[in-house]
This record gives C-alpha cells, structure tokens and sequence, in this order.
C-alpha cells in the first residue's frame, strides 16, 4: 500500500456511480488517486464524461470487505430452506385476492 | 497437474460452458489469468498509445468544431485505457507494472498506432476503419466470460460509436469537397485500409492463442470471422461516399454472401509488431517521457494528500 516507491501510481479507489436520484449507486469502476478529492475528479473523468452520473461515491479499495467465493454457500446457506420467507408458501381459499 | 485442479478446472469450464460470467475473487486456471493480463493489459496499451496519432492533429484541425471533437475523443481513448487497466488490476497485478512492461518493450499494443497520421483525411480514417474495425472486435469481446473486461467493453462500445461516426463524416465532407480533398481522403483510405485489416490479428490458421480463448469465451469469434465482417459492413458504407479500397480482389461473392479479398501482407504485419513499424520507437519514447515528466506531478500530490492527512 505504500506508495512512496519509486513510481507512484497512487492508491487505488473504488468507484461508485448513480445514474440519476432514485436509483442506487452501483460499481463502475476503480481509479488511482493521492486522495479523496482528487478520486472523485478522477472517477468523474473516467466514469461520467456523458452525464452517466449524477453522484459519485469513492472508498479506498483497501477498505473494502467483501465475501469469498469459497465461503459463500455455507455463508448464504441459512437462507436456502427457508421457504415460509416467501408468499408462494401459504395457502388461501380460492376466490380471495391478497397482495 | 493434480487432482485438485483437475476437478477445479472440469468445474471451471462448466461454469463457462454454461455461460457463468467469472468474477475477480473467483477460481480460475493460472493460465485464464495470464491470457486475460496479457489480453487486457496489451488492449489498454492500444487505447493509450492511441491518443497519440490522433493527438498530433489537434493542434491543427481545421476548425474549432473539429478541433472540439478531436479533443473528446482523445480524451475518450485516455478513459478507455483507465477502464481497462482497472479491469486487469482486479487480476491482482499492479498499474504501475503493466506500464512499466510497455515501455520496456514487453508488453505489446496494437501495431495500428505505429503507422504515422500524414493528413486531416487521417482523422477521417482512424476513426471510421481504425476505431469501427476496435468496434467490431469490441462488440464480440463484451459478451466475454470475465466480468471485469466485458463491462469495461460495454462502457467503451458505446463511445466508440461516437468516433466510428465522426470520422465517417469527416471523409465524406472530404469527399464533397474540392477535387484535392477527394483526393486526400482517397490517398489517406489507402494507407489505412491494409492496416486496419491487420488488427483482427493473424489468420485463424497462424493464431496460437484462438482456440484456448474460444474455449474460455474470452473470445466468441475467430479473428478470420471478426475482420470478414468489418469488411462486409465497411464496403456499402465507402462506396456511399465514393470512396475505394486498394483491392483489386475485393468483390461480393454472391454464394457465400459475403466480399472476397485479397491476400493480406502478413510480412509486414509481423515486421510491425517486431519493432521495426514507422513509428514504434516514437511511440514508445512519448510514453515513457510523458510517464518521466508526470512524475514530479504524481510525487507533489501525494506529498499534498500526506501533508493534508498528517
């Protein structure tokens, strides 16, 4: 992570983009930058030079933790058999209308 | 090999089989990776490389409005190369290297951009054949099956259109003009047309790396498929404009449906990629000099960052 070497590149930053208000803000890319202001300059260059964004988040890649391949199916596991979570599970008479 | 891997490779290529896209933290073969650095490291290369044809004509172009849009697209090839080098990073290799490899020659780009931009009627070509042959090959490579690189192709796709377009309307404007300006956009077609021909790579019977990477759906098409059908789309689109292609053999075949061509001069292709193109050592020393004299800007600003943090 540290950079003072001889050829910086800056660290790198994920990058975060929402398209309009309303939506959610979704992952588009990373960029390398000294700092916070300048990753949001950046990501604004690279990521939205047509109105593709109307915020932009940027986290440290660092910083980010995120689940592994590997451990998913145990790690996501609990939700598989429970079938009562969803509304196909219960039965109502016929006729009724319930949403 | 062992039989861990064995049965992780079997699952590997079921999952691609059944067109499951690979995500950074997924397994994969060591050799998957190597092909994809080397593929998307040498693609980000070309965006970069690329400005610098085009960049040589901003200073020039003949209007402002030119000028403008010559701008946008140089700074749209700048954006294409950062997506991309953040595609290969999330195959756990570092900028920083993948450029240290280009300028030392390691690493390749496309061999295209080691041919000088003479004319305006260049612009014309770069963007209508150099950027449309990038779009037909861009197209097929944004249904691949690594996640990172197929979105980035999406995102750049869509801009390219943009410099297909323009540089299709500068050589028609050219070629609604004076007889010398028809003249330099058929001269500039002439030059160009070979090249961009070349970029689909080498024939499928001389490509080492095609079936591995069809197998992987890295890449869905051959590069003998992907360059007939630019050349299929290019010919109505020049004969529009008056325009014609330095191919005597170049003609509809009407029981294939598609335009027969003549042999392309794969000599001089690999020549190029050996170094020994017009303008390969010029192209190098302007990144390496633009990375040299960048420096002291990437060391003041985090020097900033640092003070700011302290």
């Amino acid at each position: 992570m540290e950079n003072t070497k001889e050829n910086t590149q800056w660290k790198l930053w994920e990058v975060f983009t929402q398209r309009k208000s309303g939506e959610p803000h979704e992952h588009a890319g990373s960029v390398h930058a000294p700092d916070k202001e300048m990753a949001l300059q950046n990501a604004r260059d690279v990521y939205s030079r047509r109105g593709e964004a109307t915020t932009i988040w940027v986290v440290p890649s660092e910083q980010i933790t995120s689940t592994s391949p590997e451990d998913s199916p145990s790690f996501f596991d609990p939700s598989e058999d429970k079938i009562y979570r969803h509304p196909q599970f219960y039965k109502i008479p016929k006729g009724v209308t319930i949403d | 090999m062992n039989m861990e891997n064995e049965v992780l490779e079997k699952a590997f290529q079921d999952k691609i089989d059944s067109g499951i896209i690979i995500e950074p933290k997924d397994w994969m073969p060591e050799r998957y990776r190597k092909q994809l650095i080397r593929m998307m490291s040498q693609h980000a290369h070309s965006e970069v490389v690329g400005m610098l044809p085009e960049g040589n004509w901003i200073t020039r172009a003949p209007s402002l409005k030119r000028k403008l849009i010559l701008l946008a697209k140089v700074q749209d090839e700048a954006g294409h190369g950062l997506y991309i080098y953040s595609g290969t990073e999330t195959l756990g290799v570092d900028r920083k290297d993948l450029i240290a490899d280009l300028h030392s020659g390691k690493a390749k780009y496309s061999s295209i951009f080691n041919y000088p931009t003479l004319t305006w009627a260049d612009m014309g070509s770069v963007g209508w054949l150099v950027d449309g042959a990038a779009i037909v090959n861009q197209t097929m490579l944004a249904k691949g099956s690594y996640g990172p690189y197929s979105r980035a192709m999406i995102r750049i796709c869509k801009e390219e259109n943009f410099h297909n377009k323009q540089g299709y309307e500068i050589l028609a404007t050219l070629m609604k003009g004076t007889k010398e300006q028809q003249a330099m956009a058929q001269e500039s077609i002439n030059r160009w047309w070979w090249p961009a021909l070349m970029m689909f790579g080498p024939s499928d019977k001389d490509s080492p790396n095609s079936a591995e990477l069809i197998k992987w759906k890295v890449k869905k098409q051959s590069n003998d498929e992907l360059r007939q059908r630019f050349i299929d789309r290019s010919v109505p689109q020049a004969e529009a404009i008056g325009l014609t292609f330095p191919d005597p053999k170049l003609k509809f075949n009407e029981a294939t449906g598609h335009y027969d061509h003549g042999e392309i001069n794969w000599e001089e292709f690999y020549n190029v990629i050996k170094g020994n193109g017009p303008c390969n050592k010029q192209r190098l020393k302007a990144r390496s000099d633009a990375d040299e004299n960048g420096r002291w800007v990437r060391e003041a600003a985090e020097a900033y960052a640092k003070k700011n943090n302290a």
